[in-house]
Parts: structure tokens; C-alpha cells; sequence
């Protein structure tokens, strides 16, 4: 048994079904870049295109990750596809690796869609592109995590929008990207700082633009422990709800 | 050799008891039905034997080897077809079977190689560029068992494998099924069609509510009606109004259904016909026509378990089992 043919096998599948489909780029790109552009338009000060890349990179990932993951895992349990792959000889975790792992390669290629097109707009010199990588693939993993906790914790198509909806909306307005934290009400602050975002996007702050607010290292553990969370508590309900 | 033994094996969700320690062993090579209503637990129990479902108690062996903790190892030597074709829609035939086949670690070459063997086999070769949401529904069985043939497993586990198909696909289903043995694989069938269970298998077990009620082989199990005597009238007119008459006129005698125009009776005595002639024609109902039953596994099943056969089908399709009598 070579667990290596399936889980890139269920990678490729994916891809090539799911991620690389319109609703997909439409969810992934333009709903991000329409919302900045709104913040862009209404903000009463000039912006720089510089201060707004992450924020769209982030939502870039974020809203890429969660809806699509979160639809098909669920679309495939409804299809009870999802079924043939529990009951291939692979353990649980490479599973849902295999399942994460196309959406976390699209978040990390979707980050750097936004930077494509700031490239032509203004000078990208001096931004830590190193951090930026680090940052983009970690909230790539941490968004794609919460897609799988929204799918194992949902039974209907619908109801993963919904919930998806639930998470990322809230993360849109608390996570610092267009309000700063400090100009949050002090009783919301604490949600903020409960959301994975805020610490992503923060590192991407300070690596595009040197004003983040949190210790760097601080906000990659946070990180960090929000995946390892999100993927154990995923696959402790897969055992418990889908193995029955 | 035993391939599958299973153990005073248990599932229970919330208090309910949906399998209660059922015990039984597959041997190599065979294939064991396991035959019951719906609900019986037929699909908890292939479910704790594949790893799709936690064991509550009890314990299963493949080949020997206990994997009632950890079943990877032993997934990797079953192949499972499930009531519903649960292959990928926008992925056609051919690319569904290597995708299985991948998912048991098999090389490219090697599965490309063992699918257009399945698809030639069982018959889909010209469909193998369709897409699988195109394929009729006996195509898609078809396909879902050679799905579950793709990585050449010690045995096969088939769920139900000609529920609501058509006749002429089921028909074929069962001929590749009887195919597969002759060469060999081990199969474990579920079903609720009790003549298809009767064709197909050498061992049956009898399941009802999470029980093994009674397990054999079809001899051994056609050896509790002997000494039955069965007999199937057709009237002139409806039995239903005489039927209590009948009971207290032949009291030695068990009416098994009673509708209409016919009536099956059994009874476990030798006994001549001619009384009952005269009974029926006494109460205007002429004798049309009276023939002798040949004792099936539907009068052992009947009688093990209590289930009218009629009642089973109608709980679960809308096709009647392969030559069953009358039209469900």
C-alpha cells in the first residue's frame, strides 16, 4: 500500500473538480476585490492600494477556502462519494489532508492574485515577501480548517453557506483589516482577538506595510494553534458523526 | 479457511440495540448471504465489518487477524459496493476506476491495465468515456461492483446489489455475481429478495432485529420444511368470507395467505384432498385449480422468522425478487 497514490490522487481530483471551476474564482477573487474596492471608493481619506493589499489578500484566502471546502465536503457526503474515500486504507488524518491540502495550494494562489494586479498600480519594494509567504500559507491552512470544521458540523449544502457565512463576515469587520483594533468598541476587542484572521492578517500588515499591531511570533503561534485546533476538532466529529 | 469471523458482534445508537451479537464466519472462496427485512441491521453489520462504523462490542477477524480497532490493514483487502452507487459523477467510467484504484495505492499502469479489464468484463467498455451522472442506473451498479473489484480484493461485500434496478440488469448483476465466484472471490451479499439469496448463496444467514436467527447452508435450511405440505388453491370466489369456517372445519391446518381467489394452506400432516374439495364447493366456492408447493427457502424464512415475505418486499422495493411468486 502506497498511501502516497491516493492521497495525491484525491488531491488532483479535486483540483480538477472543484477548485478550477468559476463559482470557485468568482467566490475566491471577486467578492473580495468588490468589497475593497467599496471600502476604497467610500473612504473618506485617500488609500493607498499598498494599505488595501492585506486586506484583499486575506479575504482573498479566506473567502477561497471556506466555500468552496466547505460545499464540496459537504455536497460529497449528500453524494455519499465521501464514503468510498473512508473506506480506502488510509488513515483519517491523511484523508483529510488529501481533502484540504487543494484548497490551502488555491488559498496561496489566490493571496497572490490581488499582488499581481498591485504590481501594475504601485511599487511592491520593500514589502518582507518572505513573512508574506509564511503569513499566506498559514491563514491558508487556518482558513481551510475552518471550511472542514464548518463541513463536518453541517448536513445540508445550504447549511455550509450559511454557517461559512457565520464565521467570515464577522472576521471581515473584527479582524482589523478596515477598522483598526484600536478603533474597536473595548467589548469587541476580545472577539477580535478570538478570530485566526486578525493574527493573519496582522502579520501581512506588518510585512506589507510595517503597522502591525501584535508581536509577529505571537501571531504565528496563534495561528498555529487556531489549525491545530480547527483539524483535530474536525476530525474527532468525523469519527464521531460520519463513522457511526 | 475462514476469511471473515465475526464475534458476539454489537451496535448500539442511543439504547437502540441494531446489532445484538451476531455471530457467523465467511470462508474462502463462498458466498454467504445475509438475508433480512429492512432494519435489520444487514447494513450495521457490513458496516462494522468494512470500518464504516464503530463496533460497540464483539470482534471481527480477517484472515486471522483481529481489526476491530484499526481496520486500515484489512481495507485494504475488501471491496465494497454499497446499496447506492456512490462513485463521482463528473468523472466518467474509466476515470472512476482508476480513481479507486488509487485509492488503494495501486500504480497507474497497474490500474490503468485492471480497468479496461473490469470495463470489458462487465460489459462497459463503449460507456467508459461517458460520464458517470449519464449512466443508467444497472450501468451504474455495474460499474460500482467493478469499482470495488478494481484492487482484486479477498472479498467483495455487496449491499443489496440488485435493489431498484430493473429486471434485465439485476438479471445480469447476478450472473456477474455467480461469474466472480467461479473464479474464486469471496463475496458477502446482503438482500432482502429471498430467491436471489436462494440462487446465489451457498451459506445464508437469517437476520431480524440485529439477531442471526438462523444460519446455514440452503440445504441445511431446506431441511426444516421437509414433512411441510403445501397447497395453493384458486376459487371460484373469495376465501376471506369463509375463512374462519375453514379454521374451525380444519383446525390441523395453517392458512399462509388467504386473498381473494387463492389461498396457500400448510400443514405438517400428510393429508388427501378431497375434504377440503368438498368444503370449498359446499360453500360455493368451486375448486378451480389445486397445486402442490415446493418447500422454498421462503417457507423456512417465513416460518424461522415470522415475516411474511410479502409485507418485506413491500417495506423495501417496488421489484419483486427473481421469480418470486406474484407481483409485489
Amino acid at each position: 500500500m502506497k498511501p502516497w497514490i491516493a492521497f495525491s490522487n484525491i488531491l488532483m481530483k479535486d483540483m480538477r473538480s472543484y477548485y478550477l471551476k468559476p463559482p470557485n474564482i468568482s467566490w475566491g477573487l471577486i467578492f473580495p476585490v468588490a468589497w475593497t474596492l467599496m471600502f476604497f471608493l467610500r473612504s473618506p481619506v485617500a488609500v493607498e492600494v499598498r494599505d488595501l493589499l492585506p486586506g484583499v489578500m486575506a479575504l482573498s484566502i479566506l473567502f477561497g477556502t471556506t466555500s468552496m471546502l466547505a460545499v464540496t465536503i459537504t455536497f460529497e457526503r449528500k453524494s455519499r462519494s465521501f464514503e468510498r474515500l473512508l473506506l480506502a486504507p488510509i488513515s483519517l488524518n491523511l484523508l483529510m489532508l488529501a481533502k484540504t491540502a487543494g484548497a490551502i495550494i488555491f488559498g496561496v494562489i489566490n493571496a497572490f492574485v490581488p499582488v499581481i494586479f498591485a504590481a501594475f498600480l504601485t511599487s511592491l519594494s520593500g514589502i518582507n515577501w518572505l513573512m508574506v509567504l509564511a503569513s499566506v500559507v498559514l491563514i491558508a491552512i487556518t482558513s481551510t480548517f475552518l471550511g472542514l470544521f464548518i463541513a463536518v458540523s453541517v448536513t445540508q449544502v445550504f447549511e455550509a453557506q450559511t454557517f461559512s457565512n457565520f464565521f467570515r463576515f464577522p472576521m471581515l469587520f473584527l479582524c482589523g483589516l478596515f477598522i483598526p483594533l484600536s478603533d474597536l468598541p473595548s467589548f469587541i476587542r476580545p472577539v477580535s482577538y478570538a478570530l485566526p484572521l486578525t493574527y493573519g492578517a496582522d502579520i501581512l500588515k506588518t510585512a506589507v506595510s510595517q503597522n502591525g499591531v501584535i508581536a509577529v511570533p505571537l501571531s504565528f503561534f496563534a495561528l498555529v494553534l487556531f489549525s491545530g485546533f480547527l483539524f483535530a476538532y474536525s476530525i474527532y466529529n468525523v469519527n464521531r458523526k460520519w463513522i457511526l | 479457511m475462514k476469511i471473515i469471523e465475526a464475534e458476539n458482534l454489537k451496535k448500539q445508537y442511543n439504547g437502540f440495540k441494531a446489532v445484538d451479537g451476531v455471530n457467523f464466519y465467511i470462508k474462502r472462496g463462498e458466498i454467504f448471504g445475509l438475508l433480512g427485512p429492512n432494519g435489520a441491521g444487514k447494513t450495521t453489520t457490513i458496516n462494522m465489518l468494512t470500518g464504516l462504523g464503530h463496533i460497540t462490542a464483539g470482534s471481527v477477524k480477517l484472515m486471522g487477524e483481529d481489526y476491530t480497532r484499526n481496520a486500515i490493514k484489512a481495507q485494504a483487502l475488501m471491496g465494497i459496493v454499497p446499496d447506492e452507487s456512490n462513485l463521482y459523477e463528473e468523472l466518467n467510467g474509466r476515470e472512476n476506476l482508476l480513481f479507486c484504484g488509487a485509492l488503494y495505492g495501486m500504480d497507474k499502469k497497474q490500474r490503468e491495465k485492471r480497468a479496461d479489464l473490469l470495463l470489458t468484463q462487465f460489459g462497459l467498455q463503449e460507456a467508459a468515456g461517458k460520464p458517470f451522472k449519464a449512466y443508467s442506473k444497472g450501468m451504474k451498479r455495474k460499474l460500482t461492483i467493478a469499482a470495488g473489484l478494481i484492487h482484486e480484493p479477498e472479498i467483495l461485500f455487496l449491499d443489496e446489489p440488485t435493489t431498484g434496478i430493473d429486471v434485465a440488469f439485476a438479471r445480469q448483476i447476478r450472473n456477474l455475481i455467480k461469474d466472480l465466484h467461479k473464479k474464486g472471490t469471496t463475496i458477502f451479499l446482503t438482500t432482502h429478495y429471498i430467491e436471489e439469496a436462494e440462487r446465489l448463496c451457498e451459506r445464508i444467514a437469517f437476520i431480524v432485529k440485529g439477531k442471526i436467527v438462523r444460519e446455514g447452508t440452503v440445504v441445511e435450511l431446506m431441511q426444516e420444511t421437509q414433512g411441510e405440505n403445501i397447497i395453493d388453491f384458486t376459487l371460484g370466489g373469495d376465501f376471506s368470507a369463509i375463512q374462519k369456517d375453514f379454521q374451525n372445519s380444519f383446525p390441523g391446518f395453517k392458512i399462509i395467505s388467504g386473498e381473494n381467489n387463492s389461498v396457500s394452506i400448510q400443514s405438517s400432516t400428510s393429508f388427501t384432498l378431497l375434504p377440503l374439495v368438498k368444503f370449498f364447493e359446499e360453500r360455493n366456492l368451486p375448486v378451480f385449480e389445486a397445486k402442490i408447493v415446493r418447500p422454498s427457502l421462503e417457507e423456512v424464512f417465513v416460518n424461522v422468522t415470522g415475516i411474511e415475505l410479502q409485507k418485506m418486499q413491500n417495506d423495501q422495493s417496488i421489484r419483486p425478487g427473481p421469480g418470486q411468486k406474484g407481483s409485489v
